[in-house]
């Protein structure tokens, strides 16, 4: 050969591959992709949720939950919130052989639900995406697996009322539904105006248009003209903590507002204020706080590696779901190994993984979860928690809202046609 | 000879009136479309070609863009809701009349959007440069809020349509069906195709009379005038030509992703599409295919470089690798985008130029 430094170098190459392809002839590293949103208009909230499942996926390994040898290997790309590069992330991770894909971003799943569906491969989406996902016969491979927005909306009017019979006033409360204008905004609509021709409770709604930095139009027309009794406030980014400073400014008590599980971070409530916060109550689909043991568990770990646990963790509204997230796909993977063994797991095995998940709590980190092949939601739980003192303090139990109503929409569900 | 004019004797009017008229342009032109619609179908994976569907898509749109902007000197900061027009027009008519051709669909959709893009282009009748730039803003902002609040138009709440993959003709065991397009492959043919005929389009445009009145209009509008260009009428038909590109690539956006939806269509990807014809020069029809090139590649290509290099140098796992990349990632973007601009402000279509210019007189460079 005329290159003999070239020659050793493919020498070496061929060897090094014959050892790694040696060493894992019976181990199996299952490839989990995951999009996230880490340079884009949501990293305050990507880069906290990925993190959190990056650590519960390098628990899960050094746990060996997958069984002798096998790992999980969680392949995350950032698309910063680009629906191009979203794509290109998803066939990059496709090209890496994934068996469970790990969604983020609206616009981004539905622009993935078809490819998911034709590939065979389960995709989650959390907090975001289509309601109507819930129905597993109309979305078979998309898993909302924590409350949707129509499964919030139950709650959040399920807990209005409870608290407005607790108060020990007549009638039914006056209800304002603070909104941001876009589509996911609007998607808990059709279900609250059901809910309320049902009821009989008297509500208005306000729409906020994006950004939504500026409403105090909006909150001065619920606080002075419509004399709300509560505000239910569904928006996201840096909506939320506008929306808190506004309703405080105007001295509205702020125990009568409930937001959804975008308005409940503790960034939200540091930017508007703990004090202009205190009382204030959001839903959570997965625990606050690291009062729990899977957080002592990755703490533990950090420590054995002889790091500090993340700063991130302190955010534990968003680090705690990026470990639902993590979790929920860890235990689908082990639940298709066990069912077919971990040689054969395919992308279809883990979506059957993930609809035997039953009764999975993390410990009571989550909600008493249970998918189906027909439920892709796994019962639509929240927890409202409340400001108090600085903190995020839970306020009930795991709940859900009206669900014979949220059901009736869910069976009727499909994707839009064309 | 073969790269310059000297002894290329043109002896028919067909010669005189060819797009390439030395030897060279014209073999490369062939070697390339060989390239293109032969090698890389055959050996190109699944997931390149992927990527080479998202460049394409962009290179039509970017293209669509550079005719306005970069030939007709009308800046346009609302070309992603042109996208949208024409994404939710060809959704529309698939969904109301199923059964028509996604080709008409399609053409639907270009149509659409070039009708909405001549209509936002009324105002540049008076107004100019930044001036016209927030007024084809708020065309982004009214198109974008028409379409939310328009369930009929939107597909409900949801603010998007899912539609049927495109057919095409095939062969199977000796009888012709109908193949519904799945693999990126499929995807593939569909798009160079469009854009081939995209980019043959505007070369013939930019060389017959409204192409030349386009550059008029951009250099100096009343000297236009003065020789009696219909200053007006040459720029509705910017605005039409390059809203239709827009419509087009929406389009072919909704049936590569198999839905509209115009969260896709959004003021940053409007501005994206600016980036890509300022970063590839304006005016140039390769330079906007480099523009797509680049702002669709570089984040993936510096994503695998910064992977491996991290993994290699700093010993990242994949949740540092993740945690650490994208900010890296952000500013080497910014930074390349900088360092090409300041290199070359006139794009890289110019850098190009100025590389075949100089193997146009080598080995004399002085003469």
């Amino acid at each position: 050969m005329k290159h003999p430094k070239l020659s050793f170098l493919a020498l070496a190459g061929a060897a090094l591959t014959t050892v790694v392809t040696a060493g894992a002839a019976n181990a199996r590293e299952f490839v989990l992709g995951m999009q996230c949103d880490r340079s884009g208009p949501t990293q305050v909230v990507g880069n906290y949720i990925c993190d959190g499942a990056h650590d519960y996926i390098r628990l899960a390994n050094k746990m060996g939950m997958f069984g002798e040898g096998n790992s999980v290997r969680n392949f995350e790309i950032d698309h910063g919130y680009n629906v191009p590069r979203g794509v290109e992330a998803y066939e990059r991770s496709k090209e890496a052989g994934h068996v469970s894909y790990g969604l983020y971003g609206t616009p981004h799943t539905y622009a993935l639900t078809p490819k998911l569906t034709s590939d065979k491969t389960p995709g989650t989406s959390p907090g975001f995406g289509s309601a109507g996902a819930a129905n597993g016969k109309s979305y078979p491979y998309i898993f909302p697996v924590a409350a949707t927005y129509w499964s919030q909306a139950g709650a959040a009017v399920q807990f209005v009322m409870d608290e407005w019979k607790a108060s020990g006033q007549s009638g039914l409360p006056k209800v304002a539904y603070l909104y941001y204008d876009n589509p996911a905004g609007r998607e808990p609509l059709e279900v609250l105006r059901d809910i309320q021709g049902r009821v009989g409770f008297e509500m208005r709604e306000y729409a906020v248009p994006p950004p939504g930095v500026d409403m105090r139009p909006q909150v001065l027309d619920i606080v002075r003209r419509y004399k709300a009794d509560w505000v239910i406030n569904h928006t996201f980014g840096k909506a939320p903590a506008v929306s808190i400073k506004e309703l405080s400014r105007l001295r509205f008590p702020m125990n009568r507002v409930i937001g959804f599980v975008w308005a409940a971070a503790e960034i939200d409530m540091q930017a508007a204020g703990w004090e202009a916060a205190e009382g204030y109550q959001a839903l959570q689909f997965a625990g606050v706080g690291q009062n729990h043991k899977v957080i002592d568990e990755i703490k533990a770990m950090y420590a054995e590696e002889g790091k500090p646990p993340p700063e991130k963790m302190n955010v534990s509204v968003y680090y705690n779901r990026g470990v639902f997230i993590g979790a929920l796909h860890a235990r689908a993977i082990v639940n298709a190994i066990e069912a077919v063994g971990a040689e054969n797991v395919t992308g279809d095995d883990v979506r059957r993984g993930f609809e035997s998940i039953s009764d999975f709590t993390l410990g009571g980190f989550m909600p008493p979860l249970n998918l189906t092949p027909e439920d892709h939601e796994g019962g639509g739980w929240v927890q409202v928690w409340q400001v108090r003192g600085g903190q995020w303090v839970p306020l009930t139990d795991w709940m859900q809202g009206y669900r014979d109503v949220i059901m009736e929409h869910v069976a009727n569900a499909e994707p839009p046609k064309g | 000879m073969i790269n310059r004019e000297t002894g290329t004797f043109k002896r028919t009017y067909a010669e005189d009136l060819a797009i390439y008229r030395t030897p060279l342009p014209k073999i490369a032109v062939a070697v390339i479309a060989f390239v293109v619609f032969v090698i890389i179908p055959w050996q190109g994976s699944e997931y390149w070609l992927g990527i080479l569907n998202l460049i394409g898509i962009a290179s039509l749109g970017a293209l669509g863009l550079n005719i306005l902007v970069g030939r007709t000197g009308q800046i346009s900061v609302g070309h992603a809701a042109f996208m949208s027009v024409g994404a939710y027009t060809a959704a529309v008519i698939l969904r109301e009349f199923p059964g028509t051709h996604w080709i008409l669909a399609m053409l639907g959709g270009g149509c659409a959007a070039a009708l909405a893009g001549m209509f936002f282009g009324i105002p540049s009748l008076r107004i100019k440069g930044l001036y016209l730039a927030v007024s084809t803003l708020a065309a982004q902002l009214i198109i974008e809020w028409i379409i939310n609040h328009w369930p009929w138009l939107s597909g409900g709440a949801q603010g998007s349509i899912y539609i049927q993959a495109p057919t095409f003709p095939w062969i199977e065991d000796g009888a012709l069906v109908s193949r519904k397009m799945e693999a990126n492959l499929h995807y593939y043919y569909l798009i160079y195709v469009v854009l081939a005929i995209g980019i043959l389009f505007a070369l013939n445009l930019f060389r017959s009379h409204l192409g030349r009145a386009f550059i008029a209009v951009r250099d100096r509008d009343i000297a236009a005038e003065i020789i009696g260009i219909n200053i007006f009428r040459t720029k509705l038909v910017a605005f039409g030509i390059a809203s239709f590109y827009a419509g087009v690539t929406g389009v072919l956006y909704t049936y590569f992703y198999s839905i509209a939806n115009f969260e896709s269509f959004t003021l940053l990807i409007s501005i994206q599409f600016l980036a890509m014809c300022i970063i590839g020069g304006l005016g140039s029809i390769l330079g906007s295919i480099f523009g797509a090139i680049f702002i669709t590649m570089l984040p993936i290509v510096l994503d695998f470089m910064l992977r491996g290099v991290g993994g290699a140098v700093f010993g990242w796992d994949d949740a540092a690798a993740s945690a650490i990349m994208p900010q890296w990632n952000l500013i080497m973007f910014g930074g390349l985008i900088m360092f090409f601009l300041v290199v070359e402000p006139d794009g890289l279509a110019k850098m190009w130029r100025n590389f075949t210019d100089y193997f146009r007189v080598w080995p004399f460079p002085y003469v």
